[in-house]
């Protein structure tokens, strides 16, 4: 019902004198501005802060830490505690979720309590975490699995209510047990969204990975890096965390899309099977 | 699936002999009536007394470790000294000045946030060209989650309020134009040239088309905007604060007052919770002229 066809309300679009740049080109004419304007205050000596570095430093400071190793220490204890705070978490949340929708018991007993414990903002998890795991690692990879069980609850429940009907008649006619049912209808039906709730749960995790590193400091990641250059004022060191940081995040989004549509081509498969 | 567990109507009926039967040890029909009407009332009340069922156990579990000392009251304090000092809190006026500090800063940065993503989602979402130019600086910038910011943001402008306001209004920015440029893109071509049509100018084409049909998923956008602003906020008052909700939590813990930090705790759920409530119900309101048409 909805092509997503652009609207090209305002002037500009279609005619235009202008020739203008071509397409793919546009989206690097912002940034480039951005780098050429803060190289110009640099190399012109327009504010005399020392938060105003050289991009050249930036590269410098890039360069030595991945050299050094510091980059991959910080990015390893840092992807490591995300990982398996994600593993533990998405895992819990797949079964609860399950649990969750499958049983209507389960959902109003529990339901009703998960609903208004995910109320509270995640980072107010910390705090009291950190008193009852203490500050190492365990109370980080705890909030992380925090972090990431809330989304994939949500998700898998919602994607288990919402199998079609028709195909649970479906398995009733062809007999199958609880557990055929299970595997060959729910979950496949529901796999859409449990993937969804995966992909947020990757995400929230990132976030949460970056959260414990600044509430609980100590040990190393790429969250302690970033306060490090804070604490000494070394804007070219927060600059690259800052960068780290994004591409961190890209990299996981991106993983978890290509996984996600991996996992679910035998949807479009089998659809143009009955087609 | 669910159907399995519920039991079906009038099972219980069929288990017990019809009224009068001469079975031995039969209950008299008087007795299976009784049984049957409270077996109905049990289940008729069942969807309010079950979701209480596992939240009381743990309270009594909680109240009895606190009362049996297997816990540490540093650890974890009974819950009736949480329960008085959210109220000593909240009578002494100090939950009130914090969580309106607290109020204060969301609604202003997200008032900021919101807007400014508003203008940037409908630039985007009408003018292709406008979005060709800022869209991936957009995805680079929103790609990077507020506490990566929040470093560079600390050198740049401080701790103070402003550092507070720009990344709340960052964590309002990203859903709201993401989700406006989104929906208006997603105007089916259709209502467009039906518009064309009737020889609609530009602003009526606007005004009423192109925002009424993307007008469900601009609020999306406005609500997940007001959650994350929430979210920021804790975050940011957790890590650079002297005021405000967030504060309290990092305060308690700090002196191990952790009867302060769960009545904190407890108050940013609620709030989190009545601001979510507050939204669908103002969503009920602004979209109710769609469900007319279904």
């Amino acid at each position: 019902m909805s092509e997503p066809v652009s609207v090209t309300v305002l002037p500009g679009a279609a005619p235009r004198r202008l020739p203008g740049l071509p397409r793919a080109l546009r989206g690097w004419v912002l940034p480039l501005l951005l780098l050429l304007l803060w190289w110009l205050a640099v190399s012109l000596g327009w504010s005399k802060s020392p938060l105003l570095v050289p991009v050249s430093q930036v590269w410098h400071t890039a360069v030595e830490q991945t050299v050094s190793g510091e980059l991959w220490r910080a990015l390893r204890s840092s992807l490591w505690r995300d990982l398996l705070g994600f593993a533990i978490g998405a895992s819990a949340g797949l079964i609860f979720g399950t649990v969750l929708g499958l049983s209507r018991l389960f959902e109003s007993l529990l339901g009703p309590s998960f609903h208004t414990l995910k109320q509270i903002s995640l980072f107010a998890w910390i705090p009291l975490l950190s008193v009852w795991f203490g500050l190492g690692d365990a109370a980080k990879v705890a909030f992380l699995s925090l972090a990431a069980f809330f989304p994939v609850v949500l998700n898998t429940f919602e994607g288990i209510r919402s199998v079609a009907p028709e195909l649970i008649e479906v398995g009733r006619v062809f007999e199958f047990s609880r557990w055929q049912m299970l595997r060959r209808v729910v979950l496949p039906s529901a796999l859409p969204s449990v993937f969804a709730g995966i992909h947020l749960g990757l995400i929230y995790a990132w976030l949460a990975t970056l959260g414990a590193e600044y509430l609980l400091v100590s040990g190393q990641g790429i969250g302690n890096t970033l306060i490090d250059g804070r604490e000494h004022f070394k804007m070219d060191l927060v600059l690259f965390g800052v960068i780290v940081v994004g591409l961190v995040g890209f990299a996981l989004n991106w993983l978890a899309s290509q996984l996600e549509h991996r996992l679910l081509a035998w949807r479009g498969r089998s659809v143009a099977q009955y087609e | 699936m669910s159907q399995t567990l519920r039991l079906p109507d009038g099972a219980l009926a069929q288990a017990a002999p019809a009224p009068g039967a001469p079975v031995a040890g039969a209950l008299p029909g008087e007795q299976v009536r009784l049984l049957r009407l409270l077996h109905r009332a049990g289940r008729a009340l069942r969807p309010w007394l079950l979701p209480w069922a596992v939240p009381l156990l743990l309270l009594l579990l909680w109240w009895v470790a606190a009362r049996q000392g297997w816990i540490a009251p540093q650890v974890l304090p009974s819950p009736e000294d949480v329960g008085t000092t959210l109220v000593d809190l909240v009578r002494s006026g100090e939950m009130a000045d914090n969580l309106w500090i607290s109020a204060q800063r969301v609604l202003f940065g997200f008032g900021v946030g919101a807007s400014a993503g508003l203008l940037l989602g409908v630039g985007m979402g009408l003018s292709p060209r406008f979005k060709d130019y800022v869209y991936p600086l957009f995805k680079a910038f929103s790609q990077v989650p507020v506490l990566g910011w929040l470093p560079l943001l600390m050198l740049l402008v401080g701790i103070d309020e402003a550092l507070k306001i720009i990344l709340i209004s960052k964590a309002a920015l990203v859903p709201v134009a993401l989700n406006t440029a989104k929906g208006i893109e997603n105007v089916p071509n259709r209502y467009v040239e039906v518009a064309r049509v009737f020889g609609f100018t530009r602003w009526q084409l606007l005004s009423r088309v192109v925002f009424p049909s993307a007008a469900a998923p601009i609020w999306n956008g406005i609500r997940y905007g007001l959650t994350h602003a929430w979210l920021a906020l804790v975050v940011v008052e957790l890590l650079a604060s002297s005021e405000g909700l967030g504060f309290m939590i990092v305060y308690g813990r700090q002196l191990f007052q952790l009867d302060v930090v769960m009545a904190a705790v407890i108050v940013v759920g609620a709030v989190g919770f009545a601001l979510d409530k507050v939204l669908a119900l103002i969503e009920l309101r602004l979209l109710r002229w769609r469900r007319v048409g279904f």
